[in-house]
């Protein structure tokens, strides 16, 4: 009975997808060859302006505003242009190095990303093998999960104090922060897609007997490459932006620091450029991410 | 011990399920033999449990009374002897068709054999099921026929001693379901495996079985009947169409289904 009545939906759902994806195949592989290049020209005009404008009125709107405040302020807020302006001569040598407390924003930004991605590698050691055997047996999930469930929700930053008491230095302590702060949403993404990998597919481990070593790399690995990626894309995203908050508490070279530094130099201009330059560089990762999560997930998995 | 007519043997077998509402019973006293290269089909109306039993066979699950013996020996679990189709083909997406064969010829062979010969394995099942220009292909760039076709020659490259599967042409359409029906038929005559099938298709049931094992309505199911189908083979299914022994069996069928069995299914209804 419980077969039976779980075997229907599914029956009625491999109906669809064949039937839809033989007719959209051939369709897909020819048209954008054969067909591009014609409507091209007189049609896509229109759509062309709505990508196109939208985006610009918005930066419009983000750099008129911005103008206003800084023409109404008394506290020598830069406008759009003087920090234009800056910007060239911040990135005219962006890898100057003057004495540790004096780098260019180059070095800024490595040093923040050298911390992300040692804090962040050790989290993806940690968290993805833990997130398999958590999602693997059931044992393991039922002991963690209730301290996940605590822990997750306290904010990176309260983690700080207690890496500059165990690794008594500024740069532990912050790897140690952007540590914490990706190793959950790694752990939990890992963990659900393994639960959710398909009872059809561990059926057919079983039928085949297969071993431990095989299932883990031919179906439980495949299937959860796509969960998994989604938690290194949280992970990455949150790292990103934990790392500012945790160099500006720590010092040191980064580009969390540097916003602090200018702060106290009241230069308020590379203040605003480094907003835009944390903007972009997270913007970059998220897109380099999201296009290797596409690059490994299979349309069936997709669903 | 080699005794050929108890090849598959389901005795008192009964099944329950823990549900939310409490033991739902499934499956009650089944009895069964199947002989040594016999062709069995499992047929019911929905939820009667067919699925239920053949998963029994296949050691998917366990049932909670009664045993179940394969070649004399207890089925404790699932194994390559016991090969399975899947109902809706379950092959591995990211693997192509060359390899999701090759995992299960591997996993069977791999002690005795070498990767050459392990290959011509996977590509001899391939090529029974007529998907060699396949092979290369993963299962999302072929049709639903295609799939059901490399399910069916993942379960023969494992050679196993019984093929089981689970309404394996259901999802297809009628023609692609007739055309590889006769494939199945061919192949069987040629490999003389033992299958069990389950199907909710009495035209599929009479063509193919040696005998048609029909189950009672659910809950608490049971077999309600069972039905030797004394055609010669290899059968042709035009032939067949105005054959007194086929039509008096469909008749059969029929009347154990919609007459006999009906009442429990208006009521569900």
């Amino acid at each position: 009975m419980v077969s039976a009545v779980f075997h229907s939906p599914l029956e009625a759902h491999a109906a669809l997808p064949p039937a839809a994806k033989a007719v959209a195949r051939p369709v897909a592989t020819a048209a954008p060859v054969a067909l591009q290049p014609m409507p091209r020209v007189p049609r896509d005009f229109r759509a062309v302006w709505l990508r196109v404008l939208p985006p610009v009125l918005g930066f419009a709107l983000l750099v008129l505003v911005w103008e206003l405040v800084a023409l109404k302020s008394t506290t020598g807020f830069p406008s759009p242009l003087a920090t234009w302006q800056q910007a060239l001569t911040v990135f005219s040598d962006p890898f100057y190095s003057k004495g540790p407390n004096d780098q260019g924003v180059g070095w800024n930004v490595l040093s923040s990303l050298q911390r992300v991605a040692l804090g962040f590698g050790l989290a993806a050691a940690v968290g993805i093998p833990a997130g398999f055997a958590i999602g693997r047996f059931e044992f393991l999930s039922r002991m963690f999960n209730p301290l996940i469930s605590l822990l997750r929700p306290v904010s990176p930053l309260a983690w700080l104090p207690i890496g500059l008491l165990v690794f008594k230095g500024a740069n532990p302590a912050a790897i140690w922060t952007i540590f914490i702060c990706s190793i959950w949403p790694m752990i939990i993404n890992t963990a659900v897609g393994v639960q959710r990998v398909p009872s059809d597919y561990m059926n057919v481990a079983r039928v085949l007997n297969l071993s431990e070593w095989k299932i883990f790399t031919k179906i439980l690995f495949p299937a959860v490459l796509p969960y998994m990626l989604t938690g290194v894309r949280l992970a990455v995203g949150t790292a990103w932006l934990v790392i500012v908050a945790a160099e500006m508490l720590t010092g040191g070279v980064g580009i969390g620091f540097w916003v602090w530094d200018e702060w106290n130099n009241l230069n308020v201009a590379n203040i605003i450029i480094a907003i835009f330059v944390i903007g972009i560089v997270g913007l970059v990762l998220e897109f380099a991410l999201v296009k290797i999560a596409t690059a490994f997930t299979f349309e069936e998995v997709k669903q | 011990m080699n005794d050929d007519s108890k090849y598959i043997a389901i005795e008192g077998v009964e099944q329950r399920f823990k549900t939310a509402k409490g033991s739902f019973l499934a499956l009650r006293d089944i009895h069964l033999n199947v002989a040594k290269g016999e062709f069995i089909t499992l047929i019911g109306h929905s939820g009667c449990g067919k699925s239920t039993l053949l998963n029994l066979i296949a050691g998917l699950t366990t049932p909670t009374q009664g045993v179940l013996l394969c070649a004399n020996r207890e089925i404790k679990g699932p194994g390559p002897e016991r090969a399975v189709v899947f109902q809706n083909h379950s092959l591995l997406p990211w693997l192509t068709c060359h390899e999701n064969v090759y995992l299960a010829v591997e996993r069977v062979f791999a002690a005795t054999e070498n990767k050459a010969q392990l290959k011509a394995r996977t590509e001899a099942a391939l090529a029974l099921v007529g998907l060699t220009p396949a092979a290369q292909k993963r299962p999302g760039e072929i049709s639903g026929g295609m799939k059901q076709r490399v399910g069916i020659a993942r379960a023969l490259s494992m050679e196993p001693k019984v093929l089981l599967m689970d309404e394996p042409f259901g999802a297809l359409d009628a023609l692609t379901r007739a055309k590889l029906q006769d494939e199945l038929l061919a192949i069987v005559q040629k490999t003389r495996s033992t299958v069990v099938m389950v199907t909710h298709d009495v035209d599929e049931a009479v063509l193919l079985s040696d005998r048609i094992v029909m189950l009672t309505n659910g809950p608490a199911a049971t077999i309600g009947e069972v039905l030797a189908v004394d055609i010669q083979r290899p059968r042709n299914r035009v032939a067949l169409a105005e054959d007194p022994v086929y039509v008096h069996a469909r008749k059969a069928v029929i009347d154990f289904l919609y007459t006999r069995q009906a009442h429990v299914e208006k009521v569900a209804a």
